[in-house]
Parts: C-alpha cells; sequence; structure tokens
C-alpha cells in the first residue's frame, strides 16, 4: 500500500500546484486590500468569479471564429483581468469610498458592506447568464490544443495546466516587480503604511487604493479565467469556496503581506489535495475525500496557534 | 505680502475647539516659531496650514492665495513642507524610497537623483543606511530622514513639528544647526517646538500658543526676555 501512494505523490503534489496558484492569485487581492485599507473585501471571490464567467464566454463565442484555443485564452486572460479589475473599482468606488468619507471608524460596517456586495454580485451575474442563456451553471468549452496532455515520468500532465503555472508566475513575478520596483507600488506600500503622511508626500489615497482595487481585481480576474479552463463548470457562486480559501492562504501567510499570500496559497493548495488524496487510504475509508477542507483548516488553524501574524507576516515593532 | 497669513483660525476635532481665532504671518526668509505647552494646539496648526485638518473658520493665505480648502496633496504641490511631529517615517520603505516617496510629486527622475544627493549631503549618515528599512533608524536618523523627506520636493515654506523631540542634545544642536543653514540657503521656517530655550535662539520672530489662542508674539530675543515665557517656557529665574 504504501509504495502505491510514494508512487501518487508526484502526480498529487502537481495537482496541489494548480490549485495553489489560482489561490495564490485570489489571495493577492485580498492581501493588498487589507494592506492599504485594512478591510476584508469579501466581494473579492466574487470578483474572481466574474472572472471566471468572462472566460467561459469568451470561449463559448470566440471558441468557433478562432479555432486555436491559446489565441482564445490569451483574449479571455486579458478580457478577464480588464473586467475584473475595473469591476473591483467600481465596487471601491460606490460601496467603499463613501463610507471612507464618512469617516466611519467602525470596521464592521465596511466588512458588512463587503459581504452585501458580494450577494449582489452573485445575484447580478445570476440574473444575466439567466437572460442571456436560460441557464446560470455554464460549462466550458474545451479548444484544442488546451486539451492536450503528455505524461512525464508518473506525472499526468496537460497543456491548459502548464499554462496555468507559466501564466501564474508571470503575474506573480509581475506583481512583486509593480509593488517593489516602481513608482506606483512604492506609493501603494506608503498609504498601506501610513495613510495620513503620505498625504504629506503629495499622495492621493483615493487613486492609490483605486489602483489597489484594480490591480487586485485583475489578478483575481486572471485567477478565475484559468480556474475555469481548469476546472470547467462554473456558475454565478462558484466563488465562494476558492475565495475562502484564498482568504485563509493570505491570513496563513500573513495578512497584508504579498508574498506571504503566495507561498500562503501554494501551501493551502498542497494540504488540501494531500489530504483529499491520502485520507480515504489512511483511514481504510472511514474518512473519504471529502474531508480534505477539514484536515487542511486543522493543520491551518494548528499553524496560526503557534504563528498568529501568519507564516511571513512579521509582528511590527516601530521606533518612536 | 506674507508668504503665509493665517486670519481668524477656528479648528476643530469633532466637539473639541483646538484652535480659537488664531492669527499669525510667516515672512519669506524667517524662522518663525510657535511655542507652547502639550495641547496648545501647536501640531493643529501645522496640520491646518498643510490641509490635513479643515479650519471650520478662517482664511489661510499662502502667497496671497487662500488654501483652506485646498487638499493636503495639493498643498504640497504649491510649496509647502510639513516634518511632522514624530517624524513618522514610513517603517518599512528603505530610506533611499522614504525619499524618494517624498519626490511623489516630481516626473523627472533625474531631479529626484539630484534631491537624493542633496539630501545625501546634508545628512551623510543616511547615505551609509540608504538600502536599511526606515522603521530601523534612530530617532536621530529618522528626523535627518523626516527633513530630507521634506525637501525632496523643494518646498519654499517649510513646517517642522517639534523636531527636537527626544533627541540627545548633541543632536539637537546639529538639527538646529541645520535648521538654520537650510534658512540661510532660502528655505523660509515655521518652526514648533516645546523646547523654547533654543527654539528662540535660532528664530527671527516667535509666537506663544495657550491652549488654542495666541497669547505673545514678537522678535525671537524679546519673547525671550518677557517673564511669562522665562517662567513658563524657559524655566524661568
Ligand atoms: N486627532 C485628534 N482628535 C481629537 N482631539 C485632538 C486630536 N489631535 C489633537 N487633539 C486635541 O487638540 C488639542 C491641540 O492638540 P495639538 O496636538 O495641536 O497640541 P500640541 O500643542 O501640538 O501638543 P504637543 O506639544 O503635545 O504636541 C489638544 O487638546 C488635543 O487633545
Ligand atoms: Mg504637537
Amino acid at each position: 500500500m504504501l509504495e502505491g501512494l510514494v508512487a501518487l505523490l508526484p502526480q498529487v503534489i502537481f495537482d496541489g500546484l494548480l490549485l495553489g496558484f489560482v489561490y495564490a492569485m485570489i489571495a493577492l487581492g485580498y492581501t493588498m486590500v487589507y494592506g492599504v485599507l485594512e478591510l476584508i473585501n469579501f466581494a473579492h471571490s466574487e470578483i474572481f468569479m466574474i472572472g471566471a464567467v468572462v472566460g467561459v464566454e469568451v470561449f463559448r463565442y470566440l471558441g468557433p471564429a478562432i479555432p486555436n484555443g491559446i489565441v482564445v485564452l490569451l483574449l479571455a486572460l486579458l478580457l478577464g483581468a480588464i473586467i475584473s479589475g475595473l469591476m473591483a473599482m467600481v465596487v471601491e468606488r460606490l460601496a467603499y469610498r463613501p463610507l471612507r468619507a464618512r469617516g466611519t471608524t467602525n470596521r464592521l460596517v465596511p466588512l458588512i458592506t463587503a459581504i452585501g456586495v458580494s450577494f449582489v454580485l452573485q445575484d447580478v451575474v445570476r440574473f444575466i447568464e439567466g437572460l442571456w442563456h436560460n441557464e446560470f451553471k455554464l460549462q466550458m468549452r474545451v479548444i484544442p490544443p488546451l486539451d492536450g496532455n503528455f505524461t512525464f515520468l508518473t506525472v499526468f500532465v496537460q497543456y491548459k495546466a502548464l499554462i496555468l503555472i507559466l501564466v501564474s508566475l508571470l503575474m506573480l513575478f509581475g506583481l512583486n516587480y509593480l509593488v517593489n520596483r516602481t513608482k506606483l507600488g512604492t506609493a501603494i506600500r506608503a498609504v498601506a503604511q501610513d495613510m495620513s503622511t503620505a498625504r504629506l508626500m503629495g499622495i492621493n489615497p483615493d487613486v492609490i487604493i483605486s489602483r489597489t482595487f484594480l490591480i487586485g481585481g485583475a489578478l483575481g480576474g486572471v485567477a478565475g479565467v484559468l480556474f475555469a479552463v481548469q476546472y470547467s463548470t462554473i456558475d454565478p457562486y462558484v466563488g465562494f469556496f476558492p475565495g475562502l480559501k484564498a482568504f485563509t492562504a493570505a491570513v496563513l501567510g500573513g495578512i497584508g503581506n504579498i508574498t506571504g499570500a503566495m507561498v500562503g496559497g501554494l501551501v493551502l493548495g498542497q494540504l488540501e489535495t494531500l489530504s483529499g488524496t491520502y485520507l480515504p487510504t489512511l483511514t481504510g475509508g472511514n474518512f473519504g475525500t471529502e474531508y480534505k477542507d477539514v484536515i487542511a483548516f486543522l493543520i491551518l488553524i494548528l499553524l496560526l496557534l503557534f504563528r498568529p501574524q501568519g507564516l511571513l507576516g512579521q509582528v511590527v515593532k516601530e521606533k518612536v | 505680502m506674507s508668504l503665509l497669513e493665517l486670519k481668524n483660525i477656528h479648528t476643530y476635532y469633532g466637539h473639541i475647539h483646538a484652535l480659537k481665532g488664531i492669527s499669525l504671518t510667516v515672512n519669506e526668509g524667517e524662522i518663525v516659531t510657535l511655542i507652547g505647552a502639550n495641547g496648545a494646539g501647536k501640531s493643529t496648526t501645522l496640520r491646518t496650514i498643510s490641509g490635513m485638518v479643515k479650519a471650520r473658520s478662517g482664511e489661510v493665505l499662502y502667497q496671497g492665495k487662500p488654501i483652506q480648502r485646498v487638499s493636503a496633496e495639493q498643498i504640497v504641490a504649491m510649496g509647502i513642507g510639513h516634518v511632522p511631529e514624530g517624524r513618522r517615517i514610513f517603517p518599512r520603505l528603505t530610506v533611499e524610497e522614504n525619499l524618494e516617496i517624498g519626490a511623489y510629486l516630481l516626473r523627472d527622475k533625474k531631479v529626484v537623483e539630484e534631491r537624493k544627493q542633496i539630501g545625501f549631503q546634508l545628512f551623510p549618515r543616511l547615505y551609509e543606511r540608504r538600502s536599511q528599512k526606515g522603521g530601523t533608524l534612530s530617532g536621530g536618523e529618522q528626523q535627518m530622514l523626516a527633513i530630507a523627506r521634506a525637501l525632496m520636493q523643494d518646498p519654499k515654506l517649510l513646517l517642522m513639528d517639534e523636531p527636537s523631540m527626544g533627541l540627545a542634545p548633541v543632536l539637537v544642536d546639529f538639527i538646529f544647526e541645520t535648521i538654520q543653514s537650510l534658512n540661510k540657503s532660502g528655505k523660509t521656517i515655521l518652526l514648533v517646538e516645546q523646547n523654547a530655550r533654543i527654539a528662540l535662539q535660532i528664530a527671527h520672530r516667535g509666537y506663544v500658543l495657550q491652549t488654542g489662542e495666541l497669547t505673545l508674539s514678537g522678535p525671537a530675543a524679546q519673547l525671550a526676555a518677557t517673564p511669562e515665557v522665562q517662567a513658563a517656557y524657559l524655566g524661568g529665574h
């Protein structure tokens, strides 16, 4: 039995990596917004969902016209990033900024607003899809060569999985560059660390916050498109679990910390696939794959008991 | 025309009436100091000028133009730099990034680089520490960084809030020498201090603020000689 388990391992780790990259990209949106506003933007899971829906629609309409799946995917990624990014900006503008402008100090108010926005976005998408296709459950259209595959040693690899990894890596490196090496990135970090002093530098925090939502939203949209390509079935509620897990990943990595969100996402992806695969065998079938989240979250709770600030989060010590 | 003029400024925090009709002027080329006890409203005065808080009534005129409704971001662009109380260095930006963010409004990278070098010349210590995170600097180094950061946009008027706070005496002397040399090189300075002795030594004129109202004003030497100032702020004899 042990041999069988070991033989499976490379495949499990590979699958966990895919899931981990999706979580990582969504987690970045949570962590960036938290970094600047200390707001848990629950609506971000719906921004991700919108990306997934855009992905399905682009494949549905452009698929028949453009025979090359990679071209269609690139268009879907672009459109998903734009639409999700803009939606995130609109949400910030309409739902969160008015609360900030009123100087609401109660943290629960924006949080509850975020949850409300989530429901609104779910139902708006459901309504639109219902009108458009009489159906809000969507199936991703498969276009070659995305469905191609090969076996590397013992690992079954689909082309679309390789693309997912490639695109995620590009996005993650790109974001790191943007945040750490550009003027906008420095401004985002400055606003995150001390919003009122940032104003003394001539920075308009509202502009920077808006850009932050745009960037986080675009990443969420890209994650959504890749998710739809990878896991095929999409509906307006599909953001809930990945969103919740990505949020957890952000906390695990140290909320507000960008590298932490990436690491947290990858760790959570591994925990989830590993427990999903091995739990049934290890417990003699008493606990099925459906318990994977219980295990994954148990481990998370333990980790956070010992490192409440998250894996890469720092306990902030500031000299006066 | 004065570079800066406050006319009957009233500023509130909620129900707290922090400034109760402040009127003062700062002329081009001067060092003017504002002294007063804890909670007198010194910082609030500076924040009202830089737009961080809004006056409920009254006027702030800068180069003759009313700026009391202009946003803080735009006031910086007009040439007013603010070195805030407690220095407010961005703790997780490096020294160099702190300087660069001070030049946020500048588009020309060459100018930013030049200004950075000017800052490093003024405070060679910052050059040694340029890759270190702001939060790891000592209090004195942070004060130097806060000043250098405010100089990045080459302000005409520099508002300085208790630059001597928490510093060892040697450093206090150094910072005040720097303030004087900045003034000689053309900066107009409005200096808030609790350390009235040293502030009145370098300032041309001064104002005394007491619970939101100006009680005394005049040339610095004259102010230092008044019994009230002697008793309350100079540990009088
Ligand atoms: N953010 C704020 N909210 C409410 N009240 C405030 C706030 N900031 C200052 N105050 C109040 O306004 C008054 C003036 O404060 P201010 O900070 O301007 O005084 P200060 O002269 O700078 O004092 P210090 O020497 O302690 O820095 C004080 O009564 C203070 O308690
Ligand atoms: Mg003060």
